[in-house]
């Protein structure tokens, strides 16, 4: 029986039969790409500027349709980069734990995605991580470089075939923000109720670079532990990271961001909203100021609908005078007033809670294509039902 | 319009209104006055059906329906509107979405509306997200102008506002209870022209340089004890203080 906290990667399968490259999105299977769209990743390609799909451990499909930005396996990448090694692992060590390891042991691809110095990504470009195969532990190592003044904008999908029972997904994230670049990033997750699922993302930011990261996860997840780390190590650059989650009962969520403030005028902000309907949400956040001249908000707000457990830990550290940090923290249920409130403005009260939930999630999250938001939007609203 | 019979209230265990006996007949604005904590604002809110107030006496009825029991909604969908003092933020929500959610199905212009009131630039901010006092009011206001409701219940609307705002106030309180046509909203399709109620707690009294009342009642230790042209009270509270208009309504 596996401890859904206490996750060996040996438990699982590393291997898996391929899967044949598809030149045509159009050739993707029914049932994947309906599972594709619910993580944002359009198999129309409708708007997109480029796309990677890796099942289980085979790539099937990569495209990158916009000049400037390359789009490949990291298997490719690593043949056609000679340079690939100063990269590769220098952000992330394989021996942080017993994921990044197995990581580095039994590699399955990954996806490297670079923009060149100037080059401005028109479309969103989308991957989609995908487990088709039964108890499978897929271990991916992701790659992204935004060269000085480019930028990237990735929406990358996960997800799992509606039969799947359980898995394991290890993704080793590796990203380089250079001078004046900026890259927007909305993961969006949809995992089985028995998926367990382990990121491991470091983050490089040169002056005047930017990183927005939204995450998104609304659907049952056996575990899901992580806590992305941010090095802000230019000059005036920004980390903004906004996480929406939503905790079922069985559902455990480890959470956070840790963003590590190296230069003056850097900013961080991370904004987390979660809210359990039985499950565990560990919403984290921790701001670390180094030097003099830097700003950083942490804001943490957390509702409980049904049982479960909201707790919400977040964490400041200065080390020198001068910085400036603050954090807002709140876990509880809707507010009477509020209910009421929009009850005087004649809406019955189930109508009146889904509001301010819906509400509640609304996160600003920046560049969705309006598709993807009005499939998040509809996404929230099942959410509701459910809590209905 | 508003009708209230022997009406006992508690709040918290305690006894707040007394016996309330009250009307408000089709097209009246009626103000009243009263000192703080004498139970005014818990009147209105028992009136609109809020939590915690427990009617342990007596009735409500509006349009000729008992509506003591009934839930928020039903009393708002029946007619009856609120503007509150000190509403709640409510995150993520628009005040766009909110001026929709108030027009209840019927047709809506928010934007013309919004330009009426000066607060086009508040739309696609959270409902009352670090709002002033003044933008309260008007947020209230713009709310209820989607909202058309028979009976219009203000609770202090000249607070927090200033002067140059306070005729804009008094402006769009004679378009919603039909009035006025300075204000009055294009962007809405009427059915009628029928002047509509109103019940204004005021505790200074200002407003009254703004809007025309039909009858003043006082509020006090949960009784109402005088009831008689605004104007008067008005008058002999400046005058003479609250405590001597109670004196008089005693003897």
């Amino acid at each position: 029986m596996l401890n859904e906290l206490d996750v060996n990667p040996q438990d699982f399968e590393s291997d898996a039969a391929d899967h044949c490259y598809l030149d045509d999105l159009s050739q993707v299977d029914e049932t994947d790409a309906e599972q594709f769209l619910n993580v944002g990743v359009d198999t129309g390609a409708d708007g997109r500027g480029g796309t990677f799909i890796q099942k289980d451990r085979s790539v099937v499909h990569c495209k990158s349709c916009q000049d400037g930005i390359e789009m490949m396996s990291i298997s490719q990448a690593a043949e056609t980069h000679g340079w690939l090694g100063e990269y590769l692992w220098k952000n992330v060590s394989p021996d942080t734990d017993k994921f990044t390891s197995r990581a580095r042991e039994k590699p399955h691809e990954g996806y490297f995605i670079r923009a060149l110095p100037g080059a401005k990504c028109e479309h969103p470009l989308q991957s989609c991580l995908y487990i088709s195969k039964d108890h499978f532990s897929q271990h991916v190592h992701n790659l992204v470089i935004a060269e000085e003044g480019s930028e990237l904008h990735i929406i990358t999908g996960c997800a799992t075939s509606p039969h799947l029972v359980s898995g394991l997904h290890v993704g080793v994230s590796e990203f380089y923000i250079k001078k004046g670049a900026r890259l927007t990033f909305t993961m969006i997750h949809d995992w089985g109720e028995k998926v367990f699922v382990r990121p491991r993302t470091v983050t490089r930011v040169e002056e005047g670079g930017v990183i927005v990261s939204n995450y998104i996860s609304l659907k049952p997840v056996g575990s899901l532990q992580m806590f992305p780390t941010t090095h802000l190590m230019g000059k005036d650059a920004v980390a903004r990271f906004n996480s929406v989650l939503v905790a079922s009962e069985g559902s455990h969520l480890d959470v956070g961001s840790r963003v590590i403030l190296n230069a003056p005028g850097a900013r961080a902000e991370i904004i987390s909203r979660g809210i359990t309907l039985g499950g565990t949400i560990i919403a984290r956040g921790n701001l670390i100021g180094k030097v003099a001249g830097v700003k950083a908000h942490l804001e943490c707000k957390g509702l409980i609908l049904n049982d479960g457990l909201m707790q919400a830990i977040p964490e400041l550290s200065g080390h020198v005078p001068g910085v400036e940090m603050s954090h807002e923290a709140a876990v509880g249920k809707i507010d009477q007033r509020e209910i009421e409130y929009l009850m005087a403005r004649g809406l019955d009260e189930d109508e009146a809670v889904s509001t301010i939930v819906r509400g509640f999630l609304n996160v600003d999250i920046e560049g969705l294509p309006a598709n993807l938001q009005k499939r998040l939007d509809k996404a929230v609203s099942e959410t509701q039902k459910d809590m209905m | 319009m508003l009708q209230i019979e022997e009406l006992r209230v508690e709040v918290g265990g305690k006894e707040i209104l007394k016996n309330v006996n009250m009307e408000v007949p089709e097209g009246e604005t009626h103000i009243l006055f009263g000192p703080n904590g004498s139970g005014k604002t818990t009147l209105m809110m028992t009136i609109m059906g809020f939590s915690g107030y427990e009617v342990t006496h007596g009735k409500i009825t509006f349009k000729g329906e008992d509506i003591t029991h009934q839930p928020i909604h039903e009393r708002a969908r029946l007619g009856i509107g609120v503007s509150f003092q000190r509403p709640p933020t409510i995150n993520g929500l628009k005040t766009r979405n909110i001026v929709e959610i108030c027009a209840m199905d019927q047709p809506v212009d928010v934007e013309t509306l919004a330009d009426q009131l000066d607060f086009s630039e508040f739309l696609d901010r959270d409902v009352n997200h670090n709002f002033s006092g003044g933008e309260i009011k008007r947020s209230e206001l713009l709310q209820l102008m989607a909202q058309r409701p028979d009976l219009t219940l203000l609770d202090e609307p000249e607070s927090g506002v200033d002067l140059e705002s306070i005729l804009l106030v008094g402006d769009t309180i004679n378009s919603l209870l039909n009035k006025g046509t300075k204000y009055f909203p294009r962007g809405r399709t009427h059915k009628t022209d029928r002047v509509k109620s109103a019940l204004v707690i005021t505790h200074t009294g200002h407003i009254l340089d703004y809007i025309t009342a039909d009858k003043g009642q006082v509020l006090y230790d949960g009784v109402l004890c005088c009831s008689r042209n605004a104007r008067e009270i008005l008058k002999w509270i400046r005058e003479y203080g609250y405590e001597e208009c109670i004196r008089c309504s005693t003897n």
